[in-house]
């Protein structure tokens, strides 16, 4: 059976570091995904309220196209995405009247029931491509790089589409000692980094952010991995400005996941787009002797 | 202060408004005041998620929407996860925001926004702002 692959809006723009180096890495992991022909923004966030149903309607979209494509499977690399596809998915499968009233409004498309499965890519590298495969194809092990593994909020709640049992921390502690780098899981791993209240509360988010880099830094990393461009932004791209305002002592390289699996499996840095990150977090794998790409 | 609680001041239509936007019952919260504990952003809120509970069983209607707690919601769902009553307390904070939001009130105006944050910001930010704070 074939597996679609869904990028979403932000992956196409802002976060090319986070897809071009997955898809690089699906390359060399002989991982064959079909990239959606035609996707719509998934809506970035479920809605809660029961008679929110209108709101549905995009990710329920998404799926069906991936239906349509012939696949069993839908992949994300987006935390996002992944929480948003997946509680709709649910939704379909679980809530029979909902079901029926969205495939209603969507007369022009085919019914859909839940027929497809909505992983995250560090799920499928678990249970399809196995973490022992994993590490066997590794050629640049990731030796004495300490990083810290955040998973924020859509990753993990609500629990039934949680990527491992809520409070596990497993997942990514194993990704990274399959590419030879050392873990480091630290009390904040699964706080939500304020999220889109950096837009509408910034003074909130910045106060969570910061107590999350600080929580990471005093935990022992040097770097810090994540799956989601709007826990990048808070927790990257305002790391300046937190500094100058001293809410942080220092800081702290953050990449997005793709971006050390790449390296570690040989890719060289060329295809991790790691001009999009942070200059600070590009000396810190050069002083690693962490390959980038020359032009970095 | 004291507060009034009586028949008369008890609105019973915002109750069940919420429950029936939320899907939860108000009532089974026993204040624990685990949610609040688990909420990233309830040092910036004006009353903590328990407090927001306990108003919405008296039918504070007036109380309950004046807070801005609903808007500082980062609807992360850690209160969701930890409450021992299994009270989906983001979704009592959407339908506490949707009954404001319905009444064609923003709580963020798109155009005022600054050209730069919008160039600067990643789409799923914009996106799931607007979805959470705008009508
Ligand atoms: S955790 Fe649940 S029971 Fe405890 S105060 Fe919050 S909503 Fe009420
Ligand atoms: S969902 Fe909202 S109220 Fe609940 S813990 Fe998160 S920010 Fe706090």
């Amino acid at each position: 059976m074939k597996i679609s692959y869904y990028p979403g809006c932000t992956l196409k723009t802002k976060a090319k570091n986070l897809e071009e180096a997955a898809v690089a890495s699906m390359a060399a992991l002989g991982i064959e995904f079909e990239e959606l022909s035609r996707w719509n923004c998934c809506g970035a966030v479920h809605s809660l309220a029961d008679d929110d149903l209108i709101h549905h309607v995009a990710p329920v979209r998404d799926l069906v196209r991936a239906m349509e494509q012939g696949s069993d499977t839908v992949v994300t690399l987006c935390s996002m995405c992944y929480n948003t596809l997946a509680r709709a998915n649910m939704l379909m499968r679980q809530d029979e009247t909902k079901r029926k009233t969205i495939n209603d409004f969507m007369s022009e498309e085919k019914d859909y029931h839940g027929e497809v499965e909505v992983l995250h890519f560090l799920t499928f590298l678990r249970d399809q491509v196995g973490f022992d495969a994993l590490r066997a194809k590794v050629k640049t092990p990731l030796n004495g790089l300490k990083v810290a593994t955040y998973y924020g909020c859509t990753l993990v709640r609500p629990r039934d589409v949680s990527i491992e049992p809520t409070g596990d921390r497993q997942l990514m502690k194993s990704f990274l000692e399959a590419l030879g780098a050392t873990p480091v899981d630290f009390p904040d791993a699964t706080l939500c980094c304020g999220s889109y209240q950096i837009l509408s509360n910034p003074e909130a988010a910045l106060d969570v952010v910061s107590g999350i880099l600080g929580s990471a830094v005093s935990a022992g990393a040097d770097a810090l991995i994540l799956s989601c461009p709007l826990c990048e932004y808070n927790l990257a791209k305002k790391q300046e400005h937190l500094l100058e305002s001293n809410k942080i002592a220092k800081k702290i390289p953050v990449f997005y996941f793709t971006q050390l699996l790449a390296v570690a499996l040989g890719l060289g840095g060329e295809a991790c787009r790691f001009d999009l990150n942070e200059k600070s977090a590009v000396e810190f794998l050069k002083a690693k002797n962490v390959p980038v790409a020359a032009s970095v | 202060m004291p507060i009034e609680i009586s028949e008369k001041t008890v609105k019973r239509d915002f109750i069940e408004k919420i429950s029936k936007l939320s899907g939860q019952d108000v009532y089974k919260c026993y204040q624990c005041g685990t949610c609040g504990g688990a909420c990233p952003m309830s040092d910036h809120m004006d009353a903590v998620p328990r407090k927001i509970m306990r108003m919405a069983q008296f039918g504070m209607e007036e109380a309950v929407t004046g807070s801005k707690t609903f808007w500082t919601c980062a609807s992360c769902h850690s209160c969701s996860v930890n409450c021992p009553r299994g009270i989906d307390l983001a979704r009592v904070m959407e339908a506490i925001r949707l009954l404001t939001l319905r009444k064609n009130l923003n709580m963020v105006e798109v155009s005022g926004l600054p050209a730069e944050t919008v160039e600067e910001l990643p789409q799923i930010a914009l996106v799931s702002c607007f979805r959470k704070l705008t009508s």
